[in-house]
Order: structure tokens, then sequence, then C-alpha cells
């Protein structure tokens, strides 16, 4: 364990045509997925989205209903859970109740056949700093050293691939960033594959190497967090990964690499690289840019922005300090609820709700999406997610598995 | 303003009602054991005359009563085991899948507890009698196995019920293969609901009296012997049987608060 493993070159997982039906639901549309070996692969999504449903699949655990599950190269699409090679940290741990922590962490290894698990079982406790507490039962340990412990059962099995199911879904704010780091550290030291399923976009843009983004059954968007972040290829994702603010325009025309854009009579520019809808002259497109990259400006000092940013008029409405920066929410003629997120450097005593306001950017910063979706897409996403997790952790969703929980999260939805 | 015995009364009232429950509940034990110390005057052992170890002492002074207490055990012990082994196949066999007949197989396993014994005690014999089948030992173990096949069913059910089938499928994932989840996770996580239920088909196997006596034919199990001796004066092995095994039940209760209680003092 305590030697970092060489990622094997080829992927660690492949999906093909991977699918899962409920009867008239479908829960995973036919998926084709690889994740890298030695990678930190994220799957992100709210309830329903059938991303835990992956991961069952992955694991054994629910058997689709169409394609095939590969794990380094070898297809074990039709093998039980207890003949693969990988290791699953559940919801709420399902730790053992009536075994201790040492036997916990031992059972795999026993399960195989090993006899001597000591050294090992030890060196894992050490791994996940749980040293002293071998001889206690899961009920006398906190949320914290409960998810260490699923994480060392599953780890001291060296899988091929680790897979965890919202495991910081059930700790508060703070152990949840602590754990983030941690599972990030022992992942670097071990050098496993990691595949995380998530509803937290922070997590997931922390700790993966690469996020994809999944929607009602399928992958909306594949990349490393920077690239998801930067360019959003669907509101949705534009929506769930942070906030955007999303302007419908009409193209005017294109030259040089940028596409020129004009909504309620003002002249925007977007890089047509950033462009992930067809802009013809004529058609509409969303243009969205990121709260963070916005510039806010009193109108009277509206000559001072330099030229060549794209400019929008408007009202502050709202205005919310919360240490670091300041929200405001601003009603302007493109759009009736502009978010921006202007840091605390130099404050302006005139920005307050009722003042006239000029928003610029660089037009570098803007996105374009393609303007025939929903642009609400994604955004009650993380609401929902709350509302549907359960109250109590370990006994909670006894009657229920996760899947069927999932398919009924998403009809509740509809 | 109260009075001082007032706030006496408020502040003890829990115990004091506690106290008499439980007086309610022991008394009667209390007098068995009293007059398994008696030396009665004549046949019968319901007025006290003078202290003796007698009974104590020759506790099968009595002839046939130890032959049936004997019986007894044997049947409880055999019930027990086919109740308990039975009843939690079906408590599983409810509890995780899906056939024809469920829904009726959970009703009428409720039939045993809610139906008056005599009635079920009379239905069986009438059954045995057409069947041809000779009364004796084993209608009266299948009859035993009947009724408690029931309270086991249902202590054991509940157990699986609240079971986080997350366990299992961890200990799958775990390289356990479903023999070996079965016996290392499934198995010790429904023990206490199999235990319960075993513990309750002995006792209630033990003191049958009403659906035994339709089904025993000649045979005389403790409680019928008990039943037909009343009829001409109880003699005083009875009590002393009855001590025996109110104290056999009372360490049982105790030990196992003890290891309980041990249990708890471990997590702080």
């Amino acid at each position: 364990m305590t030697t970092a493993r060489t990622a094997a070159p080829g992927d660690a997982v492949r999906l093909s045509g991977l699918s899962k039906t409920y009867g008239s639901f479908t829960a995973v549309h036919p998926l084709d997925l690889a994740v890298p070996a030695g990678s930190f692969f994220a799957l992100l999504g709210a309830s329903g989205c059938g991303k835990t449903t992956t991961l069952r699949m992955i694991a054994g655990l629910e058997d689709p209903t169409a394609g095939s599950v590969a794990l380094g190269g070898q297809d074990v699409t039709a093998l039980p859970p207890y003949k693969r090679p990988v290791n699953t940290v559940f919801q709420n741990y399902a730790l053992f109740p009536h075994l201790d922590i040492y036997e916990n962490v031992a059972f795999g290894l026993r399960r195989r056949g090993i006899k001597s698990v000591k050294q090992q079982v030890g060196d894992m406790l050490d791994l996940v700093q749980l040293g002293g507490l071998a001889r206690r039962k899961p009920h006398q340990l906190s949320g914290g050293q409960q998810q260490r412990v699923a994480v060392a059962r599953a780890l001291i099995n060296k899988p091929e691939v680790l897979l965890l199911d919202e495991p910081l879904g059930a700790l508060d704010l703070k152990l949840r960033r602590q754990m983030q780091l941690e599972l990030k550290r022992i992942q670097t030291e071990v050098g496993i594959t990691f595949i995380h399923v998530t509803h937290d976009q922070e997590e997931a843009m922390t700790m993966a190497d690469t996020v994809a983004v999944m929607n009602a059954g399928r992958v909306e968007q594949l990349g490393a967090p920077a690239d998801l972040y930067e360019n959003p290829g669907s509101t949705f994702v534009a929506n769930f990964l942070g906030t955007s603010n999303l302007i419908e325009a009409e193209v005017t025309g294109t030259s040089g690499g940028d596409v020129h854009l004009v909504a309620a009579g003002q002249r925007l520019t977007l890089p047509a690289a950033r462009c992930a809808a067809e802009a013809t002259a004529g058609g509409t497109v969303l243009a969205g840019v990121r709260p963070e990259k916005i510039a806010l400006a009193h109108r009277d000092d509206e000559d001072a922005i330099p030229e060549g940013r794209n400019r929008v008029p408007g009202r502050i409405v709202d205005s919310s300090f919360i240490g670091v920066s300041t929200q405001y929410v601003i009603d302007s003629p493109v759009c009736p609820e502009l978010e921006v997120f202007v840091p605390n450097v130099e404050r302006d005593g005139r920005l307050v709700p009722g003042a006239p306001v000029v928003l610029h950017w660089n037009p570098a910063h803007t996105f374009g999406l393609d303007a025939a979706q929903d642009i609400d897409a994604g955004l009650d996403a993380d609401a929902e997610e709350a509302a549907h997790l359960p109250a109590a952790p370990g006994r909670g969703g006894a009657g229920k598995d996760s899947a069927a929980k999932d398919g009924t999260a998403a009809e509740a939805a509809v | 303003m109260q009075t001082r015995p007032m706030r006496w009364l408020r502040r003890n009232v829990v115990v004091i009602a506690g106290v008499l429950a439980l007086g309610y509940l022991i008394l009667p034990n209390l007098v068995v054991l009293a007059f398994s110390f008696n030396k009665p005057k004549g046949r019968y052992n319901y007025t006290w005359n003078h202290f003796s170890t007698d009974a104590w002492q020759h506790p099968c002074g009595v002839a046939d009563m130890c032959g049936s207490l004997t019986l007894s055990l044997r049947l409880a012990v055999y019930a027990t085991i086919g109740a308990t082994v039975l009843g939690t196949m079906t408590a599983f066999a409810l509890a995780r899948y899906r056939f024809r007949g469920r829904a009726a197989t959970n009703m009428l396993i409720f039939l045993p507890m809610a139906m008056p014994e005599v009635v079920m005690g009379a239905s069986l014999g009438t059954l045995f009698l057409n069947m041809r089948i000779r009364f004796g030992f084993w209608t009266i173990l299948i009859a035993h196995i009947m009724f408690c096949l029931s309270f086991v069913v249902v202590a054991v059910k509940a157990r699986i019920m609240s079971m986080d089938p997350r366990l299992e499928q961890a200990a799958q994932d775990l390289y356990a293969t479903p023999a070996q989840t079965f016996l290392r996770i499934t198995l010790p996580l429904a023990a206490p609901g199999i235990a319960a239920g075993a513990l309750l088909s002995f006792a209630l196997s033990f003191d049958d009296y009403i659906i035994t006596s339709f089904n025993a034919g000649s045979t005389v199990t403790f409680p019928m012997f008990v039943w037909g001796s009343a009829q001409r004066g109880t003699p005083v092995q009875v009590n002393v049987i009855g001590t025996a095994m109110f104290v056999v039940a009372v360490l049982l209760v105790v030990a196992g608060q003890l290891v309980g209680g041990r249990r708890r003092g471990a997590r702080s």
C-alpha cells in the first residue's frame, strides 16, 4: 500500500452502451464512458439522474438492461459483485454493526482466504488515521470516523477501481471539506482509480480530475473541472456548475473569430470558439457570463470604462455582503435578474439598491449556448436533492435500495 | 402551596406505580414459593401447616409427575427447534421474496395467534382423528410447532425488515459469496430476532394446556398433570417445580440484562 502503483496504460473502466430501465422508466440511457487508470473521476448530477445506478452497475449490484462493463480490459458484465475487482464506499457507509472496526476492515481479505491480515489492517487503519480505534464498534465512532473506516475497508483490497457513492453526504459542511482533502490525499497516495458519485458540484470540482455531468440518465458533458466551468456546453451544465447569467441575444454577424450579438439594443461580442451553438446572422443564442467576471460601475462613471468591453446598463435590485465579496442582483433590459459578484477590494459607497449601474466584462469571458434549450435547466437541482436525502443515516432507506430511490425521486420531480 | 406529603408523592409516583405493578406480578409466585415449603395436613396444599423441605428433597416423589415433566421439556425443546427453523425460513421468504400466495401466507401466519386456542385444538384433533393418526407425542409436537411458528415468524420478520439491505450488498462487494454473506452478516444480524422467537416458543410450548389436551390421547404433559392433580389435591412437588422454573427464568433474564448492560457500558 505504501508505494503508489504506476498507472497501467489504458482505461480502468470502460462502459459500452450501458443502460438500465425499470419498466417504462429509463434510469440510464445507453452510456459510453472510459475512465483512465489512476484518475479521480466524478459522476455529478442531481438526484434521479442515474449516477448511482451507473455506479451500482459497475459494482455488479445492479444488472444492466443492455451494454457491457469492462474493468482493466476484461468484460465483467456477467460476473457477480463478489467476483469483481472493485470495492464500494456506500452512502451511509454500510459498516457491519456486529463486527468491530478491525474485523470490518479485515472482512474483504478474510473472504479471499488471506490468513495473516494483522499487518495490512494495521497499515490501513494508520493510512486513514484510525490506528487506536481497532476494537471499537462502528456505532461508537463519529460520522467522519465511520466514513474513514468505510474507505479503509474498501481500499485494503487494492481494488482496480474504488467506487464512492455520495460518501460525504451525511457529514456536516466543515467535516465534508476536511474529508474531501483527505480522500484526495489517499487517492494520490495509493494511485487507485476512484469513481466518485456526488450531487455537490463544489465537491466534484475540488476532488476530481475529470467530471461527467449527468442529467436525466445521460452524460451531459465531460471534462476537467475548469474546462466545464469556463465552457459549459448546455444550460444545464452552466446553471448546475456554479451560477451563470444567460442573456438571450440575436446574432448580427461574425468577424475575425468573434460573434456579434444584440440584446435589447445592447451590442455584445462573444468569441466564436466559445460558442456551443451555431451562430448564423438573424438566429438567437444564449450569451452566458459568470457573475465573478462582471465588473460594476456607477452610471456616472460610464465614460471611464475602456472600449471593447461588453457593457449592459441596469439598476441594483439587491445587494448582500458576504465578506470576501458583495453579491448584487441587477435588473437590466437584457435580463431581469443578473447576478454580479464583486470582490471587496475598494467598495464604492454609491452601489446600493436602486442605484443605476453599468455592467461590463471582457468579451473573451462570454460563452454561447443554443437558445433552443430550457434556460432554467439545472437551476433547482440542488434544492431538490436536499429534499430527497434520507432523513436518518443507516436505517432510513432500509426498505428501498438506492436504485429504487433514484427512480422515485425522478418520478417525484416530474 | 403544596403540602410535604403531596410533594413526596409527586416525586415518587413512578416508583410507587412500578412497585405496585411488580407486586401484582410477583405475589402469586411468592405464594407458590412459600407453599413449596409447606407440609399440608390433608391432600390440599391450600392452608399453611408447618415448614418442611420434604418436597424439595424428593421432587420426584409423586408418581408420574417427573415423567410428565421430562416429556414437556422434550416437547418444548423439539417444538422450539422445529418452529425456529421453519419460522426463520418462512420469515426470510416473506420479507425478501415476492411469490404467489405471499399475501395470503402473510395473513394466515397471524391466525394461530388470533384464534381461540380451543377452536384450534379441537379442529386439529378432528383432523388427526379423520386422518387416523394415533394421538401421542408426535401429534402434540405437530400442534406445538404449528402455534409456535407464528410467533417466530413475527419476531424474525420484524428484525429482517429493519435490517439495512446495503449491509449484504457491502458484504458481496467485499468478496463474500451468497453463502458467506448469509452466515457472516445476515444470520448474526437476525440472531436477536431468532433468539426472541425461540425463547417465546419454548415458554409457549412448555405451558400449553388447551391445544395439547385435544391432541394428547393418553399422553400426559406437565400442565395436564398439574390440572389433573388439582382435581384431587395438588402435591407440594408441583410448587417445587413451579418455583424452580420461575427461578431459572429470572436467572436467564438477569443474565441477559447483565450481558446487555456490559455491552452498553463498553460504549461509553
